[in-house]
Parts: structure tokens; C-alpha cells; sequence
């Protein structure tokens, strides 16, 4: 086993109850297990919810992770994602403040180019949305801290994530 | 339609319950009601709800069924907490159920309302709020049916007082499906034929048994493994017991006040066949270095304490008899009686004995008992009382010795036994606490007495937290900061005096608070009082009876394996 840390998602099916989003993420922290993000919502089954939680972590602990989230009573089904081709997103909302015209023309290029979306905008403000990997989303925010310093706001979500049907692209 | 609470008290009995440990309180009030009267089910009032949780979890121990708890909400259901911790960690099914304010009210920070679910979620099995009338029975089946299966635990179901009261259906099920618990009933075969494999060849083998095997019962089944293998046995401290310890197989407890003949096994071994284990850090010494000769096979119904703590070869998840059973069936020809013959050499040569004293010595008073009852169950309470029990105490097999192994908490020993007499009326039951722990939960004198039990309570009084006391004595320059009982405020600030003829009295005094309980006493301090002293409490048949034992605070348990040394690095005296 590899003791070198590298990035993995894992999926899971949990009873949609009250305390279950506690328990698990109780569960990681009581054990010392970091998680990068977590994210959970109902599924086509109301009585279900399932998460997306990405870590950073080695082989031995990762195993450690599935084995204590599989004996919880609350969780339904775990999937590793870690060797199976998945899509993987994440959104990511970009305000940028103090705009004059040729920034807004900036933005608009920076979209066009990234395949971002504006999605809404005054006379100074402009608001863009990134639904894009995780590290993908990282470049994005370092663009616009670049291009546009000390005048921007961000909120992201957390990743998704599905296993892919035919292709391998994420 | 009936009552939440008259469905409460059904399931008790459709699940078997004899006996309930039960406090009232105001958000349980209900359902004592409903159980007034109630001449099925055996209920017992302890004085304080952790005291009562350790008799429920010492009933659990010795009877091999489930114990039930019944608290109020708020500070009963957060006086359970240790108690549920000490079951988690040494796997012993409980269902405890908590009353709690009315679901309205949930959230307000209500008279006596905690979240009693979020606060034992990471120390227990399961636990799960009941959110309405309609979902009660289902959850209780529930309750019961993960408590005693795969690896047993604590479950805890948090009632609101509403739907105590609430009405609702009658039925209450027969069947159990729960999507996110399947707990495995099998065991793979490809693997059990790897272990087998390795058997084979290993030259020197050597079973590691934990508590997997006393807890699923596999004492006969292991015994044959051993005897048709010939293979030597060492155990636990959870593990003791698996077969009898005055069996020639039998080597020892492993671990840091482990054997020599146990301890050197390990290191020496170059199979390690470990049955019901988590290789907890008591046991390994440092880590790097445990049975570092060996391949290790690992048994355990839990897949989460496979390659937790050390990485082992052939992992095979299972109940432990059903796995001993399947190795039975496929066991190769062995012939190990050389390395057999050397590891009985080392028991032979570096025996666990004490220095002998004219006075009492743990050693002497845990033989006597070895030698003149049959088969009673022993309790102990934790530290020093707890490790010399272990090290002395001759069992023939399971559900005979209840010790916090895992916890380590003070305080079990004594309710547990409690609990162990009414689960085993015929059985003599024995508490052997330190002076500290039997004043964890000395109350329970109240408890014992009113129910007329017939324990006997070894107190063993070097007035001294004893074990903190040997840790102090040999790592920390005899620096004796706040483990001395017979401290009084005018006492010198860093004495290391420890000397009963000059010190302040000793408080209590056990004698006489044992009668202020209506209890018996007596307080020796020569193993020729032993024969007096047990007579004594044999006189009682209707009463606990302490018996103080006052030893040298000086007595330290040896040997001892020093933290972070190798397993086999000990300290013999």
C-alpha cells in the first residue's frame, strides 16, 4: 500500500434524517480524517440523500474511511471513485465589483474564452458562474484575483460527482 | 390503538427482557407508568444512571443477552455517556432508551432537554431519535436487532415525551430490513484456504485470541483448534478465557503487563494467527516492531479493525465460530510441538509472580479465590486491582471475567457485578476493585442491598490510585501529584511518605460504610484472614459483604513493557 497522499472522491448513499449529515461528517472528524469538501442533497428518492465527499489521503487511511462510513447504519451504499472514469463538478460564483466599461468587456472575454456564464449585472457589477472541475475552478478564481485584485467576491459548492457512461472526460 | 408506551413495554417482552435498568425522571415518567405493576419483566433502580448503564452492560457480559436501559432526558441520558462508551469499545450489545422532551419543544433548550443523539453518535452503535408514534415499533425491532448482531454494541433510541403518549398500532414487527445494515453472515472460503495454507507451512505459529471469541461464544470450537493443531494460545485481556487458562496450549496474556512466555512469542513467532483482535496500542508495544518476524492472519467480524493499526496479511471478515468452525474442516496435519515445548519453556521459567510478602498480596488473595470457587464470575474495576486480576485469575471460559478492556473505566466494577448476579442467581459473583474505583460508584451499596444480593466486594486499599501511583513511581521521579487518597490539606506539599503508620487516617472507612448500608464488612490485611474473611461474606446470603484488603501502596503490577518500548523489552520487576 502507498503511504503518498493524492486526491479522492467518494460517493454515498445516507438515510435522508435529520443528524445524518452530522454523523458523517462527525464521523471523519472524530477519526481525524480531513475532508476537502462535502456535498449532499435529496435524490430521486426522497427517503435518500447522497454525498460527494473529496479528500486528500493516502491508501491505508482512504480503506479506513470506506470501511468505518460502510458499518454506519445510516449509509445506504458507499462508492469509491477513486479508479473508475467519473464526471466530476463544481459551482462556482464569481462577483467582481468596480467595473468600468473595459472591464466589463474583460469579463465578457474571459467568459467567451473559458466557457463561463454571465449571469447577471449592473452599471459596476458583474456576476459570473463557473460550473467546472474543482482545480479547474482554482484557475478560474486566480485569474480574477489577478485581473481584477482585491475586487472580487466568490462562493463555490463543492464537487459532484457521477460515474461517467461512455466517456472519460470530467 | 395503544400507547407509545404500552408499545414500549410490548416490544420488552416480545424481545425477551427479564430484566430492566431503569431511573425515572420527567420525560420518562410515562412510561414507568406503563410498566407499573409489571410482573413479567424484573425492574432494578440503581442509585446513579452510569452505575446503572455498567449493571445493564455486566448483566449483557455474564448472560451472553441484550441489556436494556430506561432513562429520563437531559442529565439521565448524559449520565449513561460512560457507560455507553465502556460498551462501544468492548463490544457488548445494550439498547438504552432515553425519554426526551416533546418534539415541540426539541430545540428550545427545554427543562432537561439535551441532543443526547448527537452527543453519543461517535460512542455508540446506532443511535436515532423516534420522530413518530408510527415509526416506534419499527425503530425499537431495529434497536435490538443491531445491538446483538455482527460485532455488538450500544444502541441508544431517544423518545419525545409526545409520542410516549401518543396513540398508534399494536403491532410490533417480526422482521428486520434495514437498507444500511447487513451484517455479514458468511465467510470467504478463498480465504480461509490462504490462512490454512500458511499454517502449513509456518514453523512457528502462535493463535492471538481477543474478545471476538468469548463474545460469539467459540470457546469449545477454539479449544479444538488449538488441541488438534497444537499450536500454543495467547490472549488479551478481552481474550482471557477463550480456552481455559489451565490449559497446557494456554501461554498467557500478551501486552504491556502481558506475559514473558506471551510477549516473547509474539516477537519470536513467524505466523500470527490473530481471532477478535484490534491490536490496540496496549497490546502491540511499539509498532513498528510487533511480531515483526511473523505474517499475520487476521480474524474479525468488523471489517474497520482489519489494518487499522498494523497491516496483516490474509484479512478475514467473520463471526469468529463460524471462521473456527471452516478452519476446523480444512486443518492441515501440524506437527509445532518443538516451538510448542520452547514457548512453555519460557511460561515455565518467567512465571508472573509477586515478591512475597508476611502481608496480603493481590496475588495472594486473587489465588485463593482461584482455589476455592467454582467457576464464579469476577468483575474487576480498572488499574492496578484490574491488571493483577488478569495476570492471577484462572478461568475456564466466557462470560466468567467483565472488565472495561477498552475504556478502561473506573467505577464499572462493582455495578457490573451487580448486574452479573441477576443475570446469574447461582452463580458466586466477585468485584475486585482498587480503593479509588469502589468510590466511583459506591452508592450502589444502596442498590445491592435493597435487591439482596449476595456479592462479594474485594476492595484492595493501598490508598493510593495505584496505577497512576506505579507510572509516577517509575517515570515521573516519585512525583506522587494527586493520586495519594490519605491526602489531607495540612499534608506536606510533595511528600512521597505513602507510610499508613504516619499518614492521616484513610476515608472512608469501607467497614463501617458498608453497615451504614445495611452491608457487611471486614478489613484484613494477612492471607491467613483470607479463610476468616470469605466465611464472613459466605455468611451472608442476602447481603454484600466488603471485604477491605489493605496492601502495601508500594505493590507494582509486573512485568511491564514501558510505552513505546518492543513488546518484548520488559521490565520483569
Amino acid at each position: 500500500m502507498n503511504t503518498e497522499v493524492k486526491k479522492r472522491y467518494i460517493s454515498l448513499y445516507v438515510e435522508n434524517r435529520i443528524g445524518v449529515l452530522a454523523k458523517i461528517s462527525g464521523l471523519l472528524a472524530g477519526k481525524s480524517y480531513n475532508m476537502d469538501t462535502l456535498t449532499v442533497g435529496e435524490t430521486e428518492d426522497p427517503t435518500v440523500s447522497r454525498m460527494t465527499i473529496g479528500l486528500t489521503i493516502d491508501d491505508i487511511t482512504f480503506e479506513q474511511v470506506k470501511k468505518q462510513l460502510n458499518r454506519c447504519v445510516v449509509v445506504i451504499k458507499v462508492m469509491d471513485f477513486s479508479d473508475i472514469p467519473i464526471h466530476k463538478k463544481e459551482l462556482l460564483f464569481i462577483k467582481v465589483s468596480g467595473c468600468g466599461e473595459k472591464d466589463k468587456a474583460e469579463i465578457f472575454r474571459i467568459a467567451q474564452a473559458f466557457g463561463l456564464e454571465v449571469i447577471d449585472y449592473d452599471k459596476k457589477r458583474v456576476l459570473v458562474q463557473c460550473v467546472k472541475t474543482e482545480s479547474a475552478n482554482n484557475d478560474m478564481i486566480h485569474l480574477f484575483n489577478k485581473t481584477f485584485p482585491s475586487r472580487i467576491e466568490t462562493v463555490r459548492g463543492g464537487s459532484v460527482a457521477i460515474e461517467a457512461i461512455s466517456t472519460r472526460e470530467q | 390503538m395503544i400507547k407509545g408506551t404500552e408499545i414500549i413495554v410490548k416490544a420488552l417482552k416480545e424481545e425477551g427482557v427479564k430484566t430492566l435498568f431503569a431511573y425515572p425522571g420527567g420525560q420518562a415518567v410515562d412510561i414507568f407508568d406503563a410498566l407499573y405493576g409489571e410482573t413479567e419483566i424484573d425492574i432494578v433502580l440503581p442509585r446513579h444512571e452510569q452505575a446503572l448503564i455498567h449493571a445493564a452492560d455486566g448483566y449483557a457480559r455474564s448472560t451472553g443477552k441484550t441489556g436494556v436501559c430506561l432513562v429520563t432526558s437531559g442529565p439521565g441520558a448524559t449520565n449513561l455517556v460512560t457507560g455507553i462508551a465502556t460498551a462501544n469499545y468492548d463490544s457488548v450489545p445494550l439498547v438504552c432508551i432515553t425519554g426526551q422532551v416533546p418534539l415541540g419543544l426539541m430545540g428550545n433548550d427545554a427543562f432537561q432537554e439535551v441532543d443526547i443523539v448527537g452527543i453519543t453518535n461517535s460512542i455508540c452503535k446506532y443511535a436515532v431519535t423516534v420522530r413518530t408514534r408510527e415509526e416506534l415499533p419499527r425503530i425499537l425491532k431495529e434497536a435490538f436487532y443491531i445491538a446483538r448482531t455482527g460485532r455488538p454494541g450500544p444502541v441508544l433510541v431517544d423518545i419525545p415525551k409526545d409520542i410516549q403518549q401518543a396513540l398508534g398500532g399494536e403491532e410490533y414487527p417480526t422482521e428486520v430490513n434495514i437498507r444500511g445494515y447487513k451484517p455479514n453472515e458468511s465467510v470467504h472460503m478463498g480465504q480461509i484456504k490462504k490462512a490454512v495454507g500458511m499454517l502449513k507451512r509456518a514453523k512457528k505459529p502462535l493463535f492471538l485470541i481477543g474478545g471476538g471469541v468469548n463474545i460469539s461464544g467459540a470457546n469449545a470450537q477454539m479449544k479444538r483448534l488449538a488441541e488438534r493443531s497444537g499450536v500454543p494460545v495467547i490472549t488479551t485481556i478481552m481474550g482471557k478465557g477463550a480456552i481455559p487458562t489451565s490449559h497446557e496450549l494456554y501461554m498467557g496474556n500478551i501486552g504491556i503487563h502481558g506475559s514473558y512466555a506471551a510477549n516473547h512469542a509474539v516477537a519470536e513467532c513467524d505466523l500470527l494467527f490473530s481471532i477478535g483482535t484490534r491490536f490496540n496500542d496496549r497490546i502491540t508495544g511499539k509498532i513498528e516492531e510487533f511480531a515483526k518476524n511473523a505474517k499475520i492472519v487476521h480474524i474479525d467480524i468488523d471489517s474497520a479493525s482489519i489494518s487499522k493499526n498494523i497491516v496483516v496479511d490474509i484479512p478475514i471478515v467473520a463471526d469468529a465460530k463460524l471462521a473456527i468452525e471452516k478452519l476446523l474442516e480444512n486443518l492441515p496435519e501440524m506437527d509445532v510441538a518443538g516451538w510448542t515445548a520452547q514457548v512453555k519453556t519460557w511460561k515455565e521459567k518467567y512465571p508472573i509472580t509477586m515478591k512475597q510478602q508476611d502481608r496480603l498480596t493481590p496475588e495472594c488473595i486473587v489465588k485463593y479465590i482461584n482455589e476455592h470457587f467454582k467457576r464464579p464470575i469476577i468483575t474487576t474495576d480498572v488499574g492496578q486491582n484490574q491488571l493483577w486480576t488478569t495476570q492471577y485469575i484462572e478461568l475456564e471460559g466466557n462470560r466468567q471475567f467483565l472488565t472495561s478492556g477498552g475504556l478502561g473505566t473506573m467505577g464499572y466494577g462493582f455495578p457490573a457485578a451487580i448486574g452479573a448476579k441477576l443475570g446469574n442467581p447461582d452463580s458466586p459473583v466477585i468485584a475486585i476493585s482498587g480503593d479509588g474505583g469502589m468510590q466511583m460508584n459506591i452508592q450502589e451499596l444502596a442498590t445491592a442491598v435493597s435487591l439482596e444480593l449476595p456479592l462479594i466486594l474485594i476492595v484492595l486499599n493501598n490508598g493510593y490510585l495505584g496505577n497512576v501511583r506505579q507510572w509516577q513511581e517509575l517515570f515521573y521521579g516519585k512525583r506522587y501529584s494527586s493520586t495519594c487518597l490519605r491526602y489531607r490539606r495540612s499534608c506536606e506539599r510533595k511528600c512521597q511518605s505513602g507510610d499508613a503508620a504516619v499518614c492521616p487516617p484513610y476515608i472512608p472507612d469501607f467497614v463501617k460504610l458498608a453497615e451504614s448500608y445495611s452491608a457487611y464488612g471486614i478489613r484484613i490485611s494477612k492471607p491467613e484472614e483470607l479463610d476468616q474473611a470469605f466465611a464472613y461474606a459466605k455468611e451472608h446470603e442476602k447481603a454484600p459483604t466488603i471485604i477491605e484488603c489493605v496492601i502495601d501502596p508500594a505493590a507494582n503490577v509486573f512485568p511491564m513493557v514501558p510505552t513505546g518500548n518492543t513488546l518484548n523489552d520488559m521490565i520483569m520487576e
